[in-house]
């Protein structure tokens, strides 16, 4: 087998070392009862890279590629143009193949892009830092609720209805166990985001009050009179970024007093890949960064008194503080992280607000050109690449049927919603700088012989 | 065939040993020092050309972005110099062998990078309509068959995103059949203390709390002692099964049934899977819910610290509460199950863990893997991985103290203790000391119940002339913590930084960069 490098004699040479009479020797200790006498029963044996190759170049056929059709999808997770830079990089083996840098002195190269990506995070989101990396954007939001339960030493977490609702899923299930209360809601399918009832539901009990910017219909809301209201009961604002690009363009976070800000940062230097592996972003006030979960990246100097970059704080997290850790968090998310910041080093400032601007005019034009579809509405006069229609009828049949036009229209808030009426109309598009004119041209003529 | 039979290895030259003159630049020829982005980059530099086009439009509101952000571009060839010049400052699998203890740091083979970057799977939405994603939801499926079949389970969750959320998962899923029983009042979970930090830290994040269970003198979990703290106010037990001592936990069968007896449940950290995959399934000895890190045991990178990947199987009892979404086969169709169409038969299911369907990315490289060996090769994998750490330790003991090579094998690592080292010499200078020859060090100070352990886990992917390599240089180095040599308290003295002071680092943590005239 490829990957095998032991021979035969090599294998009777070294049980003769050991002193073993053969391999099954070694695992005397497995009771007999759970020891199997050949390969498991039922599975193939093992393959050529050829034959693989064929098995698995056969089921990526059947999928619709997004890059192949005119392509309309954001709701957490965006196409964007990735430079070849990127992955080139990323696959180096030095990168690719090393483990969690515990040993700075040959892990210097992991441990500066860190330093450089949690700068990255903190400068994009807006806040003093952020660490270095989680999951995804989901698992970050559901950290930095816990994150405010034990700063606040409070219980409940207010939870806009602009969240992405399977980011208010994972909230939702991990605070069954937690102990942790929720308030959620749904959103409205208007212009109107519920910054109002938010800042009216916060009271002496609350720890944080969690919106997404922009939200979940792609709704833009200035979130200051949400902090200082949150502010003055005591409480912690969380702000929720899942496309990051929309930060060359808009206000972060961080300059409206958010006191932590989680993101999905998919969108730069990761692709699609069906929903995963992405990288969580977390960044947060420097006050509370002994409560922040999750690796942090340190600069200090060697024994020659040389600049270098160690893991630190170390005393949060389970592997020194156990059942007392700030998070059960371990591996995170360090190759998607090392895809970002290349990313992020390649555009720079120039390029990212470049980009975003783009985005933003290319939405523009895609709204504008649909809301002239006969019987469809735009919901959200203002967005950055993403934006809500009404189409008056259901939207996720419209979608499949669109689909087998080929087009990949866009999410059907009933995807995203089952069973919510008031819902079911909408339908949310994203357009990044990878939707052509002809694209949103293909979608209008298409959308309005479906809706017809 | 050997290569390098005749054992050829380079001289070391006085020169070498020497004083090496200072250079202009700090570099020491391919050994090459980097700033900074935020040293070398700019602002106004964009790596990247866009299309002519207006950005003209503005519905942002007033929210239109008017600071500077401070984020600094490169040009290409600036940006690919970069990273190329960091990526040599970090030891990986590419470069030799990385004997980490529990981290399972095989060889991660090039056909699963390639297989997982087809468009078919690295440029699909995760919420495109289920029939344009039936190529991706079938290889979700084939990598679960694969999974169940070789644990002799009953089901598998694969949305979990690495080792630790895998077991909040299995947790999640024992506190929800416990919910279901009307027994939520079970608060204990049993954790040996051999057990890796992640599982206490993730029995209490569930809200449980969480009680050591000793070992006995030949690195086991104490039977007997565990048989005894269950009760009705137990929950459950978290073991490592082979156990971070690297040695099969014999009486994991006798503990199930005891457990299941006394109303709780069997959760083991698959971690170590590597040692038994194709040979032993967990199943057969009675596990609940286990985690298996398809980036130890099915060779996905670690890329310097993850992504993970860490799907949970189930038994008959845990399986109606594993979390959504998971995809089911009705005929010919794969059918994406989340919460609007759990329906009746998946009612008690504990909820969603993550957005969108898991680590795809990862799932389409551990499938490439286990097609590639098949279960054949994957047997193969673990008698070669159990057979490579039995020779380190059979070729090591005799200079480091081995605290259970007497009591008979052990599976995939070999664990030593620094108890023989001269006065004043440690773990952490054995470890340092086998930077200079060139390894990556084991895993040091864990597991927690042997004095300075040290952990040696080679994999399966090494080659015998690798192994002894590693064997000498790991020998030589233990020789001189045992006679003192003082030259091995300074080292590394050949890596590109000396010693790192992680105290100054923690104290006044230094966690962005900041311009130089703002940094006081």
């Amino acid at each position: 087998m490829r990957y095998l490098p032991l021979t035969p004699a090599d294998r009777t040479e070294m049980l003769a070392v050991i002193g073993a009479p053969h391999v099954d020797a070694l695992f005397a200790d497995v009771p007999e009862a759970a020891r199997l006498d050949g390969p498991i029963h039922g599975l193939p044996n093992h393959a050529t890279e050829l034959a693989v190759e064929r098995h698995m170049t056969a089921l990526a056929r059947r999928n619709t590629v997004a890059g192949e059709v005119p392509f309309f999808l954001g709701a957490g997770a965006y196409r964007h143009h990735v430079p070849a830079t990127v992955d080139h990089l990323i696959q180096r083996g030095e990168f690719l193949t090393a483990y969690t840098p515990y040993q700075p002195e040959i892990a210097q190269g992991t441990l500066q892009m860190l330093f450089e990506f949690q700068t990255q995070v903190a400068r994009l989101l807006g806040t003093d830092v952020a660490n270095a990396s989680m999951y995804d954007g989901s698992t970050a939001c559901w950290e930095a609720i816990g994150m405010a339960r034990r700063i606040t030493r409070r219980g409940k977490a207010i939870l806009s209805g602009g969240l992405h609702p399977h980011y208010v899923s994972v909230a939702k299930t991990m605070a069954r166990y937690t102990g942790d209360q929720l308030e959620t809601a749904l959103p409205n399918l208007s212009a109107d985001t519920d910054l109002d009832q938010l800042i009216a539901a916060i009271d002496d009990d609350t720890s944080c009050v969690v919106v997404q910017y922009p939200d979940i219909l792609g709704r833009i809301a200035d979130l200051r009179p949400l902090a200082d209201a949150a502010h003055a009961k005591k409480a912690l604002l969380i702000a929720v970024v899942t496309e990051p690009v929309a930060m060359g363009a808009l206000v972060t976070p961080g300059e409206m007093d958010a006191d932590i800000v989680v993101g999905e940062g998919q969108s730069l230097g990761v692709g699609l890949q069906f929903g995963g592996p992405y990288v969580g972003l977390f960044g947060c006030k420097e006050k509370y960064v002994r409560q922040m979960p999750g690796r942090l990246c340190g600069e200090t100097v060697d024994a020659d008194g040389r600049r270098g970059f160690v893991l630190t704080l170390s005393t949060r997290e389970q592997h020194i503080r156990r059942e007392k850790a700030t998070s059960n968090i371990c591996t995170n998310s360090g190759l998607c992280a090392l895809a970002f910041s290349i990313h992020m080093t390649l555009l720079g400032e120039a390029g990212l607000r470049r980009l975003a601007g783009l985005n933003h005019a290319g939405a523009c034009h895609a709204a504008d050109r649909l809301a002239q579809v006969p019987g469809v509405r735009l919901v959200t006069p203002s967005f950055f690449n993403e934006f809500t229609l009404d189409l008056g009828q259901e939207a996720r049949p419209i979608v499949r049927a669109l689909a087998d036009r080929g087009i990949l229209a866009g999410v059907s808030l009933g995807r995203l919603y089952p069973g919510e009426d008031g819902l079911a109309n909408g339908l949310v598009v994203a357009v990044t700088e990878t939707t052509t004119a002809e694209d949103v041209e293909a979608l209008a003529t298409a959308l309005q012989e479906v809706l017809a | 065939m050997t290569i390098n039979q005749s054992g050829w290895k380079p001289e070391m030259t006085a020169s070498d040993a020497g004083t090496a003159p200072a250079t202009f630049t700090g570099n020491r020829a391919l050994m090459l020092e980097e700033p900074l982005i935020f040293e070398i980059g700019s602002t106004k530099t964009t790596g990247v050309d866009f299309a002519a086009g207006d950005v003209a439009h503005d519905r942002l509101g007033d929210l239109t972005r008017k600071n500077p952000i401070g984020l600094p571009g490169l040009a290409e060839p600036e940006a690919v110099r970069h990273y190329t010049r960091l990526s040599r400052q970090n030891y990986a699998i590419d470069l030799g062998l990385f004997p980490l203890g529990s981290c399972t740091m095989k060889h991660n083979p090039r056909l699963n990078e390639k297989m997982a970057r087809l468009p078919g799977f690295a440029d699909v939405h995760p919420l495109q309509p289920v029939d344009t994603v039936q190529g991706a939801l079938e290889v979700i499926h084939q990598l679960a068959h694969w999974l169940v079949t070789l644990t002799g389970m009953t089901s598998v969750a694969m949305s979990p995103k690495a080792g630790a959320h895998g077991e909040l998962c299995g947790i999640l899923a024992i506190k929800a059949a416990l919910e279901k029983r009307g027994e939520g009042h079970r608060r204990v979970i049993l954790v040996p203390e051999s057990a890796h930090g992640t599982n206490p830290a993730t029995a209490a994040f569930a809200g449980f709390a969480v009680e050591d269970i000793p070992a006995t003198a030949d690195g086991r979990v104490d039977t007997a002692a565990l048989i005894a703290r269950l009760g009705p106010d137990v929950a459950g037990v978290m073991i490592t099964n082979p156990n971070t001592c690297g040695l099969f936990e014999r009486d994991l069968r006798t503990i199930s049934d005891a457990v299941h007896d006394a109303g709780g449940y069997v959760y083991c950290d698959g971690a170590n899977f590597n040692a038994i995959v194709g040979r032993v399934r967990p199943g057969d000895l009675g596990v609940d819910a286990m985690h298996i890190n398809l980036h130890k045991t099915f060779s996905t990178p670690h890329g310097g610290g993850g992504p993970g990947s860490g799907p949970v199987v189930f038994s008959d009892a845990l399986t109606p509460f594993a979390p959504l979404p998971f995809v089911e086969r009705q005929g010919d169709h794969f059918v994406l199950v989340e919460e609007e169409n759990a329906g009746d038969h998946h009612a008690d299911s504990f909820g969603r863990m993550v957005a969108f369907h898991g680590q795809m990315g990862m799932f389409t490289r551990a499938l490439t893997y286990i097609l590639s060996h098949g279960a054949d090769g994957l047997k193969q994998v673990a008698e070669d991985a159990v057979l490579n750490a039995n020779y380190v330790l059979r070729s090591l003991e005799d200079v480091l103290d081995a605290p259970f090579a007497g009591a008979g094998p052990c599976m995939h690592e070999s664990l030593f203790s620094d108890s023989n080292f001269a006065e004043g010499f440690s773990t952490l200078d054995a470890a340092k000391g086998l930077i200079d020859e060139g390894f990556h060090p084991m895993t040091v100070y864990f597991p927690l119940v042997v004095h300075g352990a040290m952990l040696v886990e080679p994999t399966e992917t090494e080659s015998k002339a690798a192994l002894d390599q590693f064997i000498g240089a790991l020998r030589s180095v233990a020789e001189r913590a045992k006679a003192g040599d003082p030259s091995l308290k300074t080292a590394p003295h050949h890596a590109p930084r000396a010693r790192l002071d992680e105290t100054r680092a923690a104290r006044k943590p230094i966690l962005v960069w900041k311009e130089p005239e703002a940094a006081e």
